[in-house]
C-alpha cells in the first residue's frame, strides 16, 4: 500500500522520526493487519520516503506498508487521518504492485515553495522585492557551477550543487517575504532548502517552506508516486 | 489577547526540539475559559520530555477539566534556548494547550517531585512575569501552588509558594477550586490574604504565610499558626480507594519521544515494605491496590486509544500486587485482546519469583533487568530494612542469566547510616559473584553497578541522620571503582556534589529559600542536568546568607530537635519513626504490615484508613527470600522490635 499524506501547521515542528512513530501508532489504533518482518524482533513492514525536516510543511509525503491480509481500501484514508495527529492528513491510499521499487530509491525530483525573508537586524530595513529575488534567481540559474563546502558523513568535501537545480521561479510576495518555486533533483545529491536560500543571497532567511510535489521519473515519464506502480494497472498489463 | 501562538511561532524556528512547545498530544484538551470557572495551569518544572509522562499531573488535568467550574492546561519548563528567546522578545511563559499566558490563569500549580528542580520553579514564575516571592504578589497575580513528594518538607520553598498540597491531590484540587470560586464570586473578601486564609482551612493545604517561624541562633524553635483558625499541623490527604479514581482515562500521547513513552497504569499506591531510606514508601502509606478488573480495563482501553504497544504497570514495588503473575501472563499472552504488547514492571524485587515474571515478559520484548539490593552487606540491609539475602540475589541473577540475559544492573546507595568500608566493599564482592554466576551461562556475562549517594529525607526514620559529605562519598565510590577495576562489572555513579546540594534543600528550613533564590539568580536552572550543575553556586549562596552547609547536610539531628517539617504530618508518629531509627542502628528488621499484624506507625489509625489489598497472603517470594513466614502467627526469623529499643 502507498499512503499519500500532508503535514501542515503546528505539527510541522515534529521530526521525520516522530511522524513515523505517529503512523505506527495510527496503524495500531486502526488495528490494521500489518505484515511483519521475520526474525528475532519482528518489525512491521513500513517504509518511509524522503525525510521532511523539522519546521517544513508538505503537500506531498509518502510511505509504503504491507498488509498481512486484504482489507477494504476505501475507508482507510479517512480512518488514518482520524488516528493521526491534527495537521497530518491522508488524502489517499493506493494498492501497490508487488515488488514496486522503494520510495527512497524511486523518487528522483521534488518541488518546493520556499519563502525568502530578510532578517531586519542584519540589513536595518527589510529590503526584499520580487525584482531583487528575480535577479538573483536568474544569476543562479545562469551560473554553470555552484561549488559548496559540504559535510558528508563527517567529512568536508567540495561539491557542485548546480546540477540539482532544475527550475526556479518567483511566485510573488507573501506577508513576510517572497515566495520562490523550485524543482530540485534528488540525485546524485540532494540539496536542502536552506542551502538554496543561502545560495540566493547571504541576507536571505528561510521563511515558511513547503514541499509541493515528489516525482518518480522513468525514462521520459514523470509520475506521481501514487500513480507510479499501481497494482491494478500491472495486473491488467499482465493479463 | 488569549493565544500567544503568533508570537511564539517565529521563535520556534531557532530552538532545539520545537515540538516540545506545540501541545496537540492525543488526549490533550482545548478548554474554553468561561467567566466563573477557575483556571489552573499545571506546570512540571523540567523539560517536556521528563514532565509530560508525569501521571500525577495528567490525573489532575483530567479531573479538573471534568469539573463544570474549572479548566486546566499544562506547561513545562522551557529549555535554555527558548527561555532566552522568550526574554529577548518579551513573550511570557505559556500553556502548551492553547498558548495562553501563564499570568492569565487563576492558579499556577507546580509538581515538585525532586529538590533539584526548585530553581526551575523560580525560573518559570519569572518567565511568566509573576513576582517570585509570595509577599510581592498582588491581588491580580495568580495563586502559586505546589504539590508532589518534595512538599512533605515545604519549608525551603515557603517564600515562593502561596499554598502547598500535601499528599494525594485528587480531592483537594476540587476543594481549592471551590474555595477560589467562592472568593472570586463574593467580591474577593479580604483581598489576597483573605483567599490565603480561607485556603489554609482546606484539609491538606499548607499556607506558609499563615505561620510564624522562630529561630534561636541557628536552631529552629517553632513554626506556629498566626491565627486560631489555621491548623497547627497540616495532615496529608489520602485517597482511600483507588477504584474510585480510574485516571488517567485519556493518557496523553506525545508527538515527540519522552521518558516512559508507553501506556502507564497504576497498580497501587503506597508501600509498606518499610525500607527506611525510602521517603516515597513512608509518605504514601497505607497500600491501596486497584481492583484487577479495573487494571485490565484500563490497559485494554488505554492500548486501543493510544496505539501504544507497551504498557508499564506502575507502583513502588509492582511484584507485590495481588495476582501480578496472572495479570502479566494474561497481558503477554494476549488474553485482553490487544495483540502483542510489551509489559514493563518498574521496581522489581530481588527474587526468583520476579525473574519468572520478567522472563514471561521478555517473550515479547527483551528489556534490561535491574535489581536494587541498595546495601552491600546483610548487616547493612538490615539497617535499612531491605531484607534481601545474598542467596536471594544470586538465585535471582542465576535465573536471569540462565534465561538469556547477559547483563544485569544492580543499584546501591552509599553513605547509609552505620556504613563501614567493609559494607562498601561488599558491593564489589556481590558484583564479582554476580558476574561469576553469569559466566556459568554466558561468556559475555557482565553487570552494571549503579551507585547513588544517600540523601536523608523528611518523614523517614533516617530524617535524623547526618548525610555523608562529598569527600566521604567520593572516597567510597573510588574505593569501589578500584576494587572492581578489570572486572566485567562497570561502575556508574551519581555526582556526590549534586547529592550534597540535594541535601541542602531536602532537610532545609525556611532560610534555604534565600539560598535557592541566589542560586537561581546566578543562573542555576536545570540543576538535575549535570552539565548545568555547579555546587559552587550553592556554596556561594549559603555563604552569602551566612549559613553553614554542614549544619544542614552532614549534622546528625537529636531526638528533641524541632524539625522544619514537624508541622506537616504524613501520619507517621514521630515516636514510631524515632523507634524505627533506633531499631535500625541495632540492625533490627521490621516486617511488612500488609500481611502481618499492624505495628501502629500511625497512618491507618489516625486517618481511619486501611490497606486495600486483594490477597491476604503475600505473593510468592514475598518475603524477599528471607525465609520469613509472613502468614499470621508465622515464624519470623527476622528480629523485630515492636517495642522501644533501649538506647
Ligand atoms: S498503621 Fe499499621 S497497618 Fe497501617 S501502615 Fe502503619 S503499621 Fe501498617
Amino acid at each position: 500500500m502507498r499512503v499519500h499524506f500532508t503535514e501542515f501547521g503546528k505539527v510541522r515542528f515534529i521530526s521525520h522520526r516522530d511522524a513515523a512513530r505517529a503512523f505506527e501508532r495510527a496503524f495500531r489504533i486502526e488495528q490494521l493487519p500489518l505484515a511483519f518482518t521475520l526474525g528475532f524482533s519482528p518489525r512491521p513492514k513500513v517504509s518511509f520516503g524522503l525525510a521532511l525536516s523539522v519546521g517544513h510543511e508538505s503537500d506531498a509525503e509518502y510511505l509504503d506498508f504491507e498488509l498481512a491480509e486484504e482489507i477494504p481500501l476505501e475507508p482507510l484514508a479517512a480512518a488514518l487521518s482520524a488516528a493521526l495527529p491534527e495537521g497530518i492528513d491522508v488524502p489517499a491510499v493506493v494498492a501497490l504492485a508487488d515488488r514496486a521499487p522503494a520510495l527512497q530509491e524511486a523518487v528522483s525530483a521534488v518541488e518546493w515553495n520556499i519563502e525568502l525573508t530578510v532578517d531586519d537586524e542584519v540589513t536595518g530595513t527589510p529590503m526584499i522585492t520580487p525584482e531583487i529575488v528575480e535577479h538573483r534567481v536568474e544569476a543562479l540559474m545562469a551560473a554553470p557551477t555552484l561549488v559548496l563546502e559540504r559535510v558528508r558523513k563527517g567529512r568536508t568535501a567540495s561539491e557542485d550543487i548546480r546540477p540539482a537545480f532544475r527550475r526556479m521561479t518567483v511566485l510573488g510576495p507573501t506577508e513576510g517575504g517572497i515566495l520562490v518555486g523550485v524543482e530540485l533533483a534528488t540525485r546524485p545529491m540532494s540539496v536542502r532548502p536552506a542551502e538554496l536560500v543561502a545560495a540566493l543571497g547571504s541576507e536571505f532567511r528561510e521563511g515558511r517552506v513547503r514541499r509541493t510535489r515528489q516525482w518518480i521519473e522513468r525514462g521520459s515519464e514523470r509520475l506521481d508516486p501514487l500513480a507510479a506502480d499501481p497494482r491494478i494497472a500491472l495486473e491488467a498489463r499482465a493479463s | 489577547m488569549t493565544s500567544l501562538w503568533p508570537r511564539i511561532e517565529p521563535l520556534l524556528a531557532g530552538v532545539e526540539k520545537p515540538a516540545r512547545y506545540i501541545g496537540m498530544e492525543r488526549g490533550s484538551q482545548v478548554p474554553v475559559h468561561r467567566p466563573g470557572s477557575v483556571s489552573w495551569l499545571l506546570v512540571y518544572p523540567d523539560t517536556y520530555e521528563i514532565g509530560l509522562p508525569n501521571q500525577g499531573l495528567q490525573i489532575l488535568y483530567e479531573i479538573l477539566n471534568e469539573r463544570d467550574d474549572a479548566v486546566a492546561e499544562r506547561s513545562y519548563a522551557p529549555w535554555l534556548d527558548l527561555a532566552a528567546a522568550l526574554r529577548e522578545h518579551a513573550v511570557p511563559l505559556f500553556s502548551v494547550d492553547t498558548h495562553r499566558a501563564a499570568s492569565d490563569f487563576d492558579i499556577v500549580a507546580f509538581n515538585l517531585s525532586a529538590e533539584l528542580v526548585y530553581t526551575n520553579l523560580l525560573e518559570c514564575l519569572d518567565l511568566a512575569g509573576i513576582p517570585i516571592r509570595s509577599e510581592q504578589r498582588s491581588e491580580t497575580d495568580p495563586l502559586v501552588v505546589a504539590g508532589g513528594h518534595s512538599t512533605f518538607n515545604p519549608e525551603p520553598m515557603a517564600d515562593f509558594v502561596d499554598a502547598f498540597v500535601i499528599g494525594d491531590g485528587e480531592e483537594p484540587v476540587g476543594e481549592m477550586t471551590e474555595c477560589v470560586r467562592t472568593w472570586q464570586g463574593g467580591g474577593r473578601p479580604g483581598g489576597r490574604v483573605g483567599l490565603l486564609r480561607a485556603l489554609a482551612s482546606v484539609p491538606g493545604v499548607y499556607v506558609p504565610s499563615m505561620y510564624s517561624v522562630e529561630f534561636d541562633g541557628p536552631v529552629l524553635r517553632s513554626v506556629t499558626p498566626r491565627y486560631s483558625d489555621v491548623p497547627a499541623v497540616v495532615d496529608k490527604r489520602t485517597v482511600a480507594d483507588l477504584a474510585d479514581w480510574p485516571y488517567p482515562k485519556q493518557q496523553l500521547v506525545p508527538l515527540i519521544e519522552v521518558v516512559h513513552d508507553r501506556l502507564n497504569v497504576e497498580l497501587f499506591r503506597g508501600c509498606t515494605r518499610g525500607c527506611r531510606f525510602c521517603q516515597a514508601g513512608m509518605i504514601t502509606r497505607p497500600v491501596r491496590e486497584r481492583p484487577t478488573e479495573q487494571v485490565r480495563n484500563m490497559v485494554a482501553n488505554g492500548l486501543r486509544r493510544t496505539g501504544y504497544d507497551e504498557v508499564a504497570l506502575t507502583s513502588l514495588s509492582s511484584a507485590d500486587f495481588s495476582g501480578i503473575d496472572n495479570l502479566v501472563s494474561d497481558l503477554v499472552n494476549d488474553q485482553i485482546g490487544c495483540g502483542n504488547v510489551g509489559v514493563s514492571l518498574p521496581s522489581l524485587r530481588v527474587d526468583a519469583f520476579t525473574v519468572g515474571i520478567a522472563s514471561e515478559i521478555q517473550k515479547v520484548r527483551r528489556t534490561g533487568l535491574t535489581f536494587a539490593p541498595e546495601g552491600g552487606s546483610w548487616r547493612l540491609r538490615q539497617v535499612i530494612n531491605k531484607l534481601i539475602t545474598e542467596e536471594d540475589l544470586y538465585s535471582a541473577v542465576e535465573g536471569a542469566y540462565s534465561q538469556g540475559w547477559r547483563r544485569v544492573k544492580l543499584y546501591f546507595l552509599v553513605g547509609l547510616p552505620t556504613e563501614m568500608d567493609e559494607d562498601t566493599l561488599g558491593i564489589a564482592e556481590l558484583a564479582r559473584n554476580v558476574v561469576k554466576v553469569g559466566k556459568q551461562y554466558t561468556k559475555q556475562a557482565s553487570c552494571t553497578v549503579s551507585v547513588g549517594g544517600f540523601v536523608p529525607k523528611a518523614h523517614t526514620p533516617f530524617q535524623w541522620f547526618g548525610q555523608n559529605g562529598t569527600e566521604e562519598l567520593h572516597r567510597k565510590i573510588n574505593m569501589l571503582r578500584d576494587d572492581l577495576r578489570k572486572t566485567a562489572a562497570t561502575v556508574r555513579w551519581h555526582d556526590p556534589k549534586a547529592t550534597f546540594a540535594e541535601g541542602i534543600a531536602s532537610r532545609g528550613d525556611r532560610r534555604i529559600g534565600a539560598v535557592i533564590e541566589r542560586v537561581w539568580r546566578a543562573g542555576g536552572t536545570f540543576q538535575e542536568w549535570s552539565e548545568h550543575f555547579q555546587l559552587g553556586r550553592w556554596l556561594d549562596a549559603m555563604a552569602a546568607e551566612g549559613l553553614d552547609p554542614d549544619w544542614f547536610v552532614t549534622r546528625h539531628r537529636t531526638e528533641d530537635e524541632v524539625l522544619p517539617w514537624d508541622h506537616i504530618a504524613a501520619g507517621l508518629h514521630r515516636d514510631f519513626l524515632w523507634q524505627d531509627w533506633q531499631a535500625s542502628l541495632q540492625a533490627h528488621g521490621l516486617p511488612d504490615c500488609r500481611w502481618t499484624p499492624c505495628y501502629d506507625c500511625g497512618v491507618c489509625t489516625d486517618y481511619a484508613l486501611e490497606h486495600v489489598v486483594a490477597s491476604s497472603v503475600p505473593p510468592a517470594g514475598g518475603s524477599q527470600g528471607t525465609g520469613q513466614d509472613l502468614t499470621l502467627g508465622g515464624a519470623v526469623p527476622v528480629m523485630l522490635s515492636p517495642t522501644r529499643v533501649p538506647t
